[in-house]
């Protein structure tokens, strides 16, 4: 029980430093310089990418949008993630769901995780895919960072 | 300009109370026949939980505990599982024990700790029968991935328990399985069949292994044999992993066939 407690008052927390992931990803859009729309809030689907430049990232402007993670729910509360995108890496992640302040906008810091910003290096091969763990709040919550990004390449 | 990502799509559905989420990657990623395939292993996942369910007083599982019906009324699907539980008993030498998984109930058949992978492994079929695709199927934490044509590996994050922000290894995956279990896991407690009582000397236990069921099964025998599994995981042939202890210390392996 003690336990338990001790997890929830650090959940917030946790939280908040795990939306500097996306950052250090830096994971192209399959779709190059294309960029997607917004999706709703509260939905799980995002929508599909709208125009901009499909000639690379030469001397075009960037293309910056923002995609919505899916809402993932944990014992705390509802989680969702938006991104922003730009010229197809993401460039920044921030909540617009988050358990403990419901709702509110949470900016979000561009802290990265050393070992994966070291490994950006080669943005197509330093990518998590996946993330393992035994955390049911984090389980919610990199499903929700995950399907930001898979959004991100519909 | 050439597209350089392989194409891919993913699909995030909620089932056995956690997220499922199913990444494909390669030619045919945004097929129809692909997001049949897709569905198709949420449905089998979801008639999984209808079966397996402890929470769903209708289940097989819960009419068995209650003693309703006999093993040989149910399914073959619970007959399976049932067995693999007795093989799982054995190959962790005890440690793994489906009777011995409900708190102040011994004896009572608890299958929840091998299902979920059981589960994953069987509807993962309908994605092995897609060509030029490669897959990651994740469960709430356990993964399973194949790849596709290209050979790319899937990379998987092994999640801190302490500081969920952070990842304590990479490991890239090309076909196999990567489960992970901890002493909260799902806000259940592992429990420790010699004593009847919850785990709590190793925080997080990975297993990486050809096998996503045997890799989780090992990783949950792990927890709840607590320290000694830092030198009982060297019989683990064939696999890598890594064991966090209470105290921090992280021990890995990478045990040769």
């Amino acid at each position: 029980m003690r336990r338990i407690i001790v997890a929830l008052g650090t959940t917030a927390t946790g939280l908040v430093l795990l939306f500097s992931w996306p950052t250090s990803w830096n994971r192209p859009v399959a779709a190059g310089g294309q960029a997607a729309a917004l999706g709703g809030a509260g939905t799980s689907q995002g929508t599909t990418a709208t125009g901009a430049s499909s000639s690379g990232s030469g001397a075009t402007a960037p293309v910056t949008a923002t995609v919505d993670g899916a809402v993932a729910q944990t014992p705390y509360g509802n989680v969702q993630v938006r991104l922003t995108v730009t010229d197809g890496n993401v460039t920044a992640a921030k909540a617009i769901a988050y358990p403990d302040r419901g709702g509110t906008d949470v900016q979000i810091s561009n802290y990265a995780i050393p070992i994966l910003s070291q490994e950006a290096v080669q943005a197509q091969s330093a990518k998590i895919d996946m993330v393992s763990g035994a955390t049911f709040t984090s389980r919610g919550y990199i499903q929700s960072l995950q399907d930001a990004l898979d959004q991100a390449n519909l | 300009m050439t597209r350089t990502a392989p194409d891919r799509r993913a699909w995030v559905e909620q089932i056995m109370g956690m997220p499922i989420s199913v990444h494909v990657r390669g030619v045919g990623a945004r097929d129809a026949a692909t997001a049949r395939a897709v569905e198709s292993v949420f449905a089998d996942l979801r008639a999984a939980d209808a079966m397996f369910s402890t929470y769903r007083e209708d289940s097989q599982i819960r009419r068995l505990q209650r003693g309703e019906i006999a093993l040989d009324d149910c399914s073959t699907a619970v007959r399976e599982v049932w067995l693999l539980c007795g093989t799982a008993l054995e190959r962790t030498d005890g440690a793994f024990d489906a009777w011995a998984a409900v708190p102040g109930s011994p004896g009572t058949f608890d299958p929840t700790g091998l299902v979920k992978t059981w589960a994953v492994t069987h509807a993962a079929g309908h994605l092995r029968a897609l060509t030029g695709l490669g897959f990651a199927l994740g469960a709430g934490g356990d993964i399973l991935v194949q790849t596709g044509p290209d050979q790319t590996p899937w990379q998987i994050g092994i999640e801190d328990p302490r500081d969920i922000s952070r990842v304590l290894a990479t490991v890239p995956v090309a076909d196999g399985g990567v489960a992970t279990s901890g002493v909260a896991a799902r806000g259940q407690h592992i429990l420790d069949p010699r004593t009847g009582e919850p785990a709590t000397e190793i925080l997080s236990a990975t297993v990486i292994g050809p096998s996503l069921l045997w890799a989780d099964v090992f990783a949950t025998a792990a927890v709840a044999r607590g320290a000694s599994a830092v030198d009982w995981v060297q019989g683990f042939h064939g696999t890598s992993g890594l064991l966090m202890l209470t105290d921090g210390t992280v021990h890995r392996w990478s045990n040769a066939p």
